[in-house]
């Protein structure tokens, strides 16, 4: 650490702005922990007031650090680009974390659905909370982390640009985990608005609002700084994910608070138009969250991977314009027979149908990529790793269209097979492709020739690989068990089964994917220990010869 | 405007307006003069700086 270049410590605009406003966060905070009567008010408002506070104390120590963190341009940077490389290093740590914390809590629910006296009676172990607990962690947190990390990555790379701005990058970081907190801390005591996807309440959303239009504008300034004249369309699917995910958390979100010091709030639609908003929201978050963002992901690391470029550049760009102009209409097809009017149903599942050209135009271009580099799935886990979250995406995305038609819905509607396809595409592709990013991350950022094992990255290929395929299959038979045994009629015109009945058909089924899911869940110890060694510089002794990994560029990697 | 004019609106433009968009996208991707620019950009992940 040099301490003679003064120029370091000084705080630009950007962190001038965030001190000015940590500050009058910490005193409205505190002031709203003091007046509230609402507990569940109380403990966040300590928890914002603490995490503000934390902020502060982060900034004055780098200042007086003489951090680099503080510097817009680190000392260097008349002759090579010095790329913003620790806030991808902090998320990539904050992806492993988070994705396993919610791949326990999946599978502790899994377990309790199998044996419910896991719940063991206590109001903040109970499913109801513990589901979105899950669903936001491995969403949100695990997702959302991948995504931060791996776009601030790729653009700056594809752009030849710094992120800009010194704080700006670290508050979308931090004040994204602060969101994750105070999201989860919310339904273990029970806030929730009741909205799948986005049970956060009102302060919390208002919250992430202000975190995500940083993002977008730390994304837009790395566009607008780029050196590289064309925008690489993995670029365009990260920024379709940030502004698209910007206009449907705020209007699904438009609620009123009952008070300022209130943790509950109304939200401002009702009936079928709160219905049509919430799954036009849904539905878009798994369009432009868990797909849009992470094919982003494949266009940067399967061609990186392969040493190829993408397939077709040409389809790409068909494939991202049509992708993004029709997801945006299949949410109604999550309302069939429903109050909502019978065209706009008949529109979301046409929409949904429409949706398997542009997927499997990715697919194929993702999957083609490969080709006259096939042999190296044979040597590369963490290649095959990657083409099978592609092949995974194909699969899911023809399952999808298929339950979106109406025929099919009525039968697989609110039953497991629901559960099973949400899986197929969540762990298959999204925690997949998510995995073999990682795994090709960790040795560029800390500078490491290769990964410590390439053995362990197959075992937890196959290991997941199996946890996938309980899980699934199970869940097949299961929710077509199911929907068979709702619409069971006697002679008499009464229904065959109790609902119970149908409860009891299900456990076996519900143990298999339980297991399925501890399959997955210790996959991922198993990636967190590689990854844990390779940034320590480790490299465990193998018989078989191992593909060689591309080191980026170790001199910029600082 | 009441909600059946907007329906019958949104059931007819609808598609004229997606598939002029969709017509617009192929027709950029395809034009000749954009391939070079676009066999530079597909090799972009791969440069080494």
């Amino acid at each position: 650490m040099t301490r003679e270049t003064t120029a370091n410590a000084r705080l630009s605009v950007d962190g001038w702005v965030t001190v000015v406003a940590l500050l009058i966060g910490a005193f409205y905070a505190t002031l709203t922990a003091a007046r509230t009567e609402d507990p569940v008010m109380s403990v966040h408002a300590y928890i914002f007031a603490g995490a503000f506070i934390l902020g502060l104390f982060g900034i004055i120590k780098a200042y007086y650090d003489n951090s680099e963190c503080l510097a817009d341009q680190p000392a260097g940077a008349e002759t090579t680009i010095r790329y913003n490389l620790d806030i991808v290093k902090a998320g990539v740590i904050a992806s492993v974390f988070w994705g396993i914390a919610g791949f326990l809590a999946g599978d502790t629910i899994a377990f309790q659905l199998a044996y419910p006296d896991l719940n063991f009676d206590a109001s903040f172990f109970n499913f109801g909370r513990l589901r979105p607990l899950h669903t936001s962690a491995v969403i949100f947190a695990f997702g959302g982390n991948v995504l931060i990390a791996t776009s601030f990555y790729v653009v700056q790379r594809t752009c030849k640009a710094r992120l800009p701005g010194t704080l700006a990058p670290w508050f979308v970081f931090w004040g994204y985990q602060l969101f994750i907190v105070i999201a989860a801390t919310g339904y273990l005591m029970g806030a929730t608005q009741g909205k799948e996807y986005a049970e956060p309440e009102w302060y919390a959303d208002l919250w992430l609002t202000i975190v995500w239009v940083v993002y977008l504008f730390v994304f837009l300034g790395t566009l607008w700084k780029r050196q590289e004249p064309h925008i690489y369309v993995a670029n365009w699917f990260y920024l379709a994910f940030i502004a698209t995910i910007a206009m449907l958390h705020i209007i699904n979100n438009l609620a009123v608070p009952v008070s300022w010091t209130s943790s509950k709030s109304y939200v401002l639609f009702a009936g079928v138009q709160d219905a049509l908003t919430q799954w036009w929201y849904g539905h878009n978050a798994v369009g432009f969250f868990l797909t849009a963002g992470f094919l982003a992901i494949m266009y940067y690391f399967v061609p990186k991977r392969a040493g190829r470029p993408v397939y077709s550049y040409r389809l790409s760009i068909v494939h991202f314009w049509s992708l993004i102009f029709m997801y945006i209409w299949a949410g109604p097809h999550h309302l069939h027979y429903t109050a909502l009017p019978d065209w706009a149903q008949t529109l979301g599942m046409t929409f949904s149908i429409m949706l398997w050209m542009p997927s499997w135009g990715g697919m194929i271009n993702g999957l083609m990529t490969l080709s006259g580099a096939w042999d190296k799935l044979r040597t590369d886990p963490v290649l095959r790793m990657l083409v099978v979250s592609v092949a995974f995406y194909g699969m899911s995305t023809f399952e999808g269209p298929v339950m979106s038609i109406k025929a099919v819905n009525s039968l697989s509607h609110y039953t497991d097979w629901t559960v099973g396809h949400v899986h197929s595409g969540a762990l298959g592709w999204v925690a997949y492709v998510s995995f073999g990013a990682l795994y090709c991350l960790v040795p560029w950022l800390w500078n490491r020739t290769q990964l410590y094992s390439l053995k362990l990255v197959s075992y937890h290929f196959w290991i997941s690989t199996f946890g996938i395929l309980l899980y699934i299959t199970s869940m097949w038979v299961s929710g077509i068990l199911q929907g068979l045994m709702w619409r069971a009629y006697n002679d008499l015109g009464f229904l065959e089964y109790s609902f119970v009945e149908t409860v009891e058909a299900m456990n076996p089924f519900y143990w298999i994917r339980a297991i399925g899911g501890a399959f997955f869940v210790v996959g991922s110890l198993i990636m967190a220990y590689n990854l844990w060694r390779t940034a320590r510089g480790d490299l465990r002794v193998e018989s078989r010869s191992l593909a060689p990994e591309a080191v980026p560029n170790p001199v910029a990697a600082a | 405007m009441d909600y059946s004019e907007v329906s019958h609106f949104s059931q007819t433009w609808g598609l004229v307006y997606l598939v002029v968009m969709f017509l617009g996208g192929v027709i950029y991707a395809l034009w000749p003069k954009n391939k070079d620019k676009f066999d530079h950009a597909a090799h972009i992940p791969l440069e080494d700086d």
